[in-house]
């Protein structure tokens, strides 16, 4: 999941959970307004959430002042980006600060595991920040009792590796056991910490009019990938998730030309991400259907499904708004790194319908709703 | 996706049909207004943006084609009051939310009774098996696709564990109440082409004879909703009433008799209320006296005390979008109080509901 700077709620990493996972609370989204008990919609990434951020959590947390804890010039809780900017010393220079907790069923899958996902996923808060370069990453376990050692064993490599993948460090970290059936088998904290330029850092809000919007890959793959594993589905077709660090493509994005906003599309995949983008630069956002990259095995398994490959997780893209002068330069750039072949210019900003995004299906125009509730599979 | 799917994922094939029908209702000098009988039309209308190739006078409205909007609020009220005696509950993933009179299956669960998701009736027997020391009911609901599959479990001896509770319902009778509805006004149907998969498109014969409109049964990709659209408006010019099949890959004149027998053999027509929409005669499907052993209305209290229902309730207008009399945005709940994580109506829950479908896509082609 993705990682806001916000203290964490959500509890599926797929980003379209089935309705069949383990755990109290409804599923439903019937808890915003109850003000009784957390409901698994409170960790959906939609309404009921940001309802229990912003009402409950923000205003806590910076007393009303949007830049509290990090002073002017930086970015701070309530602007609800991927990480917060601290900015240090003269004002130059900046400390970027992230944090994540993971849950998943299953906590092995094809193309990754709980464990890379952990790394991968504060990295990525980071790299979504401007911030390429983590200085040091932090790790808690809390693990169910009855939990193979083994598993823990092959989690705790499948972070070494992920961390060495991308650069990075982890330094510093605490383990908690839980009863059985208290906890769902391993959850997994990361914070990371990064340095950079404060010129550098870069938000989810600073799209402009005209501003290219780039994807760095085909969309869908973690989110529907994980939900035909989990439900037993056996297609055919390489359905993997794509987990990864992308801080080295966000480097070379970002060489390469104005990078104005970027995000991480995981929960609620790239509908999420850019009717947040919209909404936060107030522009609205123009892309077409089929520019927009989706492997043949996703798109096939989404129709089956009945899962919209474009409303679920991915863990290893990155949607950026690039100044339109630069857009081919940067393109370019992504296609050359690792994990970047697929990119695409997918659409662009525009002054009309602020806050909306707006698809060319080919056939007619339509809204790019963001997802809300889980995606639970349809009847027919 | 496969090059057979993609050539019905042609827009130039579309923009021809567009143009095509701007033609015929230039000569048809007047409004027309269709309704597509299934909430896959809805979905794919509104995801590839249809309505704003359609030509001015040009309606398409929405008909009472999701299973999952149509089960009534007291059969959802059964289904929880049965997860509340101690069995598991086994439903398709879109009847979770859909609320009763005081609780959804998701309040349900939440409230500790045992509730799973399956996307088929045998993973239900599944279940059953898996759990030889439970009681298993499966809640079930959908159109001839789905009762076909139920009935096919029902005669192959499923395990003493395992009963049905069914809500299950048949479409035609429902067209035939809305064709009567005087304030609905619908010049011709597109009907389900994955029902007419299981029941044929002969079927539609008697409706078509008496009601004298036409009837075109459609599928499910742009090219094929636009084709079937550009079929009734042929009718439509001719002032005809006849019988198309715009879906002959999947749909044939018989249908799938195998399918067709066993169910019959399990299900009878009665009599029963759809949500919102009226008292329909035979278009519920009841499990026959011979299956009285696995019908979970004979094994446990399904009458439970819901008190009123939740006010909110009184405003939606499910009932009128599902008759084609309104637009999802005509209710003063739609996008406030009501939206697919905090549905008011059935409509709002499912994938194949109007409001879902609308809430996600946008209705208006005004963009």
């Amino acid at each position: 999941m993705a990682s806001d700077s916000t203290p964490e709620t959500d509890r599926d990493e797929s980003g379209g959970g089935s309705g069949n996972e383990s755990g109290g609370g409804s599923p439903d989204g019937s808890g915003d307004d109850s003000g009784e008990v957390v409901t698994l919609a409170h960790g959906a990434g939609g309404e009921a959430m940001r309802s229990l951020v912003d009402e409950l959590v923000v205003p806590r947390f910076t007393d009303g002042d949007r830049t509290a804890g990090v002073g002017e010039g930086g970015v701070g809780l309530a602007a609800l980006d991927d990480g917060a900017v601290h900015p240090i010393g003269d004002g130059s220079q900046a400390i970027v600060v992230t944090t994540d907790s993971h849950v998943v069923t299953p906590r092995f899958f094809q193309g990754g595991d709980i464990g890379r996902l952990a790394v991968a996923g504060t990295v990525n808060d980071l790299a979504v920040m401007g911030a390429t370069e983590p200085l040091t990453l932090t790790c808690s376990f809390v693990l169910e009792e009855g939990t193979p050692i083994a598993d823990v064993e092959r989690v705790v490599e499948s972070m070494r590796k992920t961390a060495r993948e991308a650069g990075a460090t982890i330094s510093t970290g605490d383990t908690k056991v839980m009863g059985n059936g208290e906890i769902d088998g391993i959850v997994i904290n990361t914070a990371g910490i990064a340095h950079v330029d404060a010129g550098d850092a870069v938000t989810d809000a600073g799209l402009r009019p005209g501003d290219a919007v780039i994807v760095s890959g085909t969309m869908g793959d973690h989110g529907i990938a994980l939900l035909a594993e989990r439900e037993g589905f056996d297609f055919t077709g390489d359905l993997k998730s794509d987990v990864a660090p992308v801080n080295d493509l966000v480097r070379a994005a970002m060489a390469a030309g104005e990078v104005t906003a970027m995000k991480d599309p995981t929960r609620g995949g790239l509908a999420n991400a850019l009717n947040e983008m919209a909404d936060k630069a107030d522009v609205g956002i123009d892309v077409v259907e089929r520019d927009i990259p989706v492997s043949g095995a996703i798109a096939s398994a989404g129709e089956v499904l009945g899962i919209d490959p474009f409303a679920v997780a991915n863990e290893g893209k990155v949607v950026f708004g690039v100044d339109p002068g630069d857009a081919d330069a940067v393109l370019e750039a992504i296609k050359d790194r690792p994990g970047g072949q697929e990119a695409a210019i997918v659409g662009h900003a525009t002054e009309e319908h602020p806050g909306r995004v707006v698809v060319d299906t080919g056939f007619g125009r339509r809204y790019m709703s963001e997802p809300e509730g889980e995606t639970l599979p349809r009847i027919c | 996706m496969s090059e057979e799917t993609l050539q019905f994922r042609d827009p130039e094939q579309a923009e021809q049909l567009a143009d095509r029908l701007e033609a015929l209702m230039a000569e048809i000098d007047g409004s027309v207004n269709l309704m597509h009988v299934c909430g896959s039309h809805e979905q794919a209308i509104a995801k590839f943006g249809l309505r704003s190739m359609l030509p001015d006078g040009l309606s398409l409205r929405m008909g009472p084609g999701c299973p999952v909007c149509v089960t009534n609020m007291p059969e959802v009220d059964e289904a929880v009051a049965v997860a509340k005696q101690g069995a598991i509950v086994a439903t398709y993933g879109d009847m979770f939310r859909v609320p009763g009179t005081t609780q959804s299956l998701a309040d349900a669960r939440a409230d500790g009774a045992r509730v799973e998701i399956v996307y088929s009736a045998s993973e239900a027997v599944d279940l059953a098996e898996e759990n030889p020391d439970e009681e298993v009911v499966f809640f079930a609901t959908g159109f001839e696709t789905t009762a076909a599959p139920t009935a096919a479990i029902l005669v192959d001896d499923p395990p003493e564990n395992f009963w049905v509770l069914s809500a299950h319902k048949y479409v035609p009778p429902a067209m035939e109440v809305v064709a009567e509805m005087p304030d609905t006004d619908i010049d011709g149907f597109l009907a389900a082409g994955h029902a007419a998969t299981i029941t044929g498109y002969g079927l539609f014969e008697p409706f078509v004879e008496e009601y004298e409109i036409p009837v075109v049964v459609g599928g499910f990709e742009p090219v094929d909703v636009m084709l079937g659209i550009e079929r009734l408006l042929e009718y439509i010019r001719e002032d005809t009433a006849g019988l198309e099949n715009a879906y002959p890959r999947c749909v044939t004149r018989e249908g799938n008799r195998a399918a067709l027998e066993t169910m019959w053999s399990v299900f009878e027509k009665t009599s029963g209320e759809w949500r919102g929409i009226a008292e329909i005669p035979g278009a519920n499907l009841t499990l026959r006296e011979e299956y009285a052993d696995y019908d979970a209305r004979e094994r446990f209290d399904v009458e439970p005390e819901t008190g009123g229902p939740d006010p909110l309730t009184e405003q939606c207008v499910c009932g009128d979008i599902m008759a084609g009399k309104a637009d999802p945005d005509e209710c003063d709940l739609f996008g406030e109080e009501c939206t697919p994580g905090n549905p008011v109506g059935a409509c709002m829950v499912s994938s194949e509901g109007t409001c879902k479908i609308w809430h996600e896509y946008g209705g208006h082609p005004d963009l």
